[in-house]
């Protein structure tokens, strides 16, 4: 289960796990996380948790609500964000150590969630003897959550974070012949066309393991330092040449 | 029995990812009926193949038998909707008493995506969490509203689809083919046009690769569609190939009206 660490000034204060759907954080003494502090509005934000998700919402606070530094509103809480409201600070820790044991192929299989309603039609012909929870990995709800443990950097699941490190170096291009010479284009993309589509277009594509070229279009293949492709891709070095739609240019690596 | 394959490229793949040993996914596709067919099965030990594999086989040989004695311009977007809900249904419960029956299916279930092409229009069905998505244009649009609990989540207004990407429940689907004896197709019929190009996928591709990627590399690859498609499973098993991913593409050649007589061309061109 995710909990909460709060602390003041660097010394922890209480743990506090997320075991209801809707955990309230405030000065007024309702509140499931009580903080007696002036700076700290009398509700002043609560955190919904639904299965492995738990959203931090600020309830329209005076002081505001900051997550790892940044105000929010509303925000899907991830593995050791720092929640900051007033001087306190809050820890969101998403699951129980030693979950690791279920690999990463367990945890994101897909399961279904029945809907009550049809889960109850389901079950009546079957009753007794057949269990709702089924050893294939469709998941009940919401009487038992599936005991899906995230991966150690959760945020890793996102695409953004899991694409090609930013930290690769950036490939570019330099016309060398015709009206365009001397221009220079950055690879930025995931793809970049280049040629004159009808004629012979080619895709620079970058992957983590660097950038490739390959045929698109037109019965011409590119030719790389002289040596025409085949419709396979090919990996791009430092300064090769390439000659497509009869125009000539330079692949670098910027550094 | 009407033959578009002169009208649809039909390109499709489906890998098994970087991480999983086996593929889940089934797929099928045949440009003459103008059907595709894609499933994303679940369930322990190879029971997700399983369903998934009954899923497509039934579809696809169903429908072409009841495709089969039907003449242009007879099937409408009304009856190819009747004739998806019906044969999802059947495979649903084909599924589910085979999962009944044997301990080791046990559980096992499918989502469901099918697009049946007629008459310049496209019907599709769906169940689940795979996806149509059509490239019209320069843009991409997703037609296929997923039925999970995130999609839920979206539509009450509880995280905005920004943030859904970082959720930990990509996984929940809220229907699916065979683990109950019924199951509810969403069916939709929409116009198709000469150009487009209809993108079926499994969340393995949706969930690797963003939105804006899929898009990029269908406009820019439209001229080459296999090499679209050899693009986005690979840009899906680059960012980390989580799960297994299948594409089918399909692009409209040309017009496909089933009413090719006079009047209808006048009618066309007068339009």
């Amino acid at each position: 289960m995710a909990k909460l660490i709060l602390s003041l000034e660097g010394s922890v204060m209480r743990e506090v796990p997320l075991d209801k759907e809707r955990v309230m954080i405030g000065r007024k003494p309702q509140n499931d996380i009580q903080i007696e502090n002036l700076a700290v509005s009398g509700e002043h934000a609560c955190i919904v948790t639904i299965l492995n998700d738990s959203f931090l919402e600020d309830l329209g606070s005076t002081n505001g609500t900051l997550v790892n530094g940044n105000p929010i509103k509303k925000h899907i809480l991830q593995h050791n964000d720092v929640i900051e409201i007033g001087k306190y600070k809050l820890k969101y820790l998403s699951d129980a150590p030693g979950a690791g044991q279920t690999s990463v192929d367990e945890f994101e299989k897909t399961m279904v969630m029945r809907s009550p309603a049809l889960a109850k039609t389901a079950a009546s012909p079957r009753a007794a003897d057949a269990p709702v929870t089924r050893s294939g990995g469709a998941a009940p709800f919401p009487a038992a959550p599936p005991p899906t443990p995230r991966p150690t950097g959760a945020p890793a699941a996102a695409p953004a974070a899991a694409r090609a490190p930013e930290a690769q170096a950036v490939g570019a291009i330099q016309i060398l012949s015709g009206p365009g010479a001397g221009k220079e284009l950055e690879l930025t993309k995931n793809l970049t066309t280049l040629g004159k589509p009808g004629v012979q277009v080619a895709v620079i594509t970058r992957r983590p393991q660097g950038y490739f070229i390959t045929h698109v279009e037109g019965a011409r293949f590119p030719v790389v330092n002289g040596k025409t492709l085949d419709a396979q891709a090919h990996l791009l070095g430092d300064h090769d040449v390439i000659e497509l739609a009869g125009v000539k240019m330079e692949f670098f690596v910027k550094r | 029995m009407t033959n578009l394959s002169s009208v649809l490229e039909v390109i499709s793949l489906s890998h098994p990812g970087m991480v999983r040993s086996h593929n889940e996914d089934s797929i099928a596709a045949d440009a003459e009926l103008g059907l595709a067919v894609l499933a994303d099965g679940m369930g322990g030990y190879n029971a997700g193949e399983v369903a998934s594999g009954i899923a497509v086989a039934m579809l696809s040989s169903e429908m072409k038998k009841a495709l089969a004695n039907k003449k242009p311009g007879e099937l409408n977007g009304a009856a190819a909707e009747r004739l998806i809900v019906e044969q999802s249904a059947r495979a649903n419960a084909a599924i589910f008493q085979a999962a009944q029956s044997q301990p080791r299916y046990s559980g096992m279930g499918t989502t469901l995506v099918v697009a049946l092409w007629r008459d310049n229009q496209i019907t599709v069905g769906h169940i689940g969490d795979s996806r149509i998505y059509r490239l019209r244009g320069d843009s991409l649009e997703q037609i296929t509203r997923d039925h999970s609990l995130l999609q839920e989540q979206i539509d009450s207004g509880m995280i905005t689809k920004d943030q859904a990407r970082y959720s930990q429940n990509k996984n929940l689907v809220t229907r699916a083919v065979g683990i109950d004896p019924e199951v509810e197709t969403e069916v939709h019929t929409y116009p198709a046009r000469a150009g487009d190009i209809y993108l079926l996928c499994s969340d393995g591709l949706n969930d690797m690769v963003p939105d804006e990627d899929i898009q990029l590399t269908l406009a820019s690859l439209q001229s080459n569609l296999p090499l679209a498609a050899q693009q986005l499973v690979q840009q899906a098993n680059d960012n980390g190939g989580r799960d297994n991913v299948s594409v089918i593409l399909v692009r409209i050649v040309k017009d496909f009206s089933a009413r090719s007589g006079w009047v209808a061309k006048l009618k066309a061109w007068l339009k």
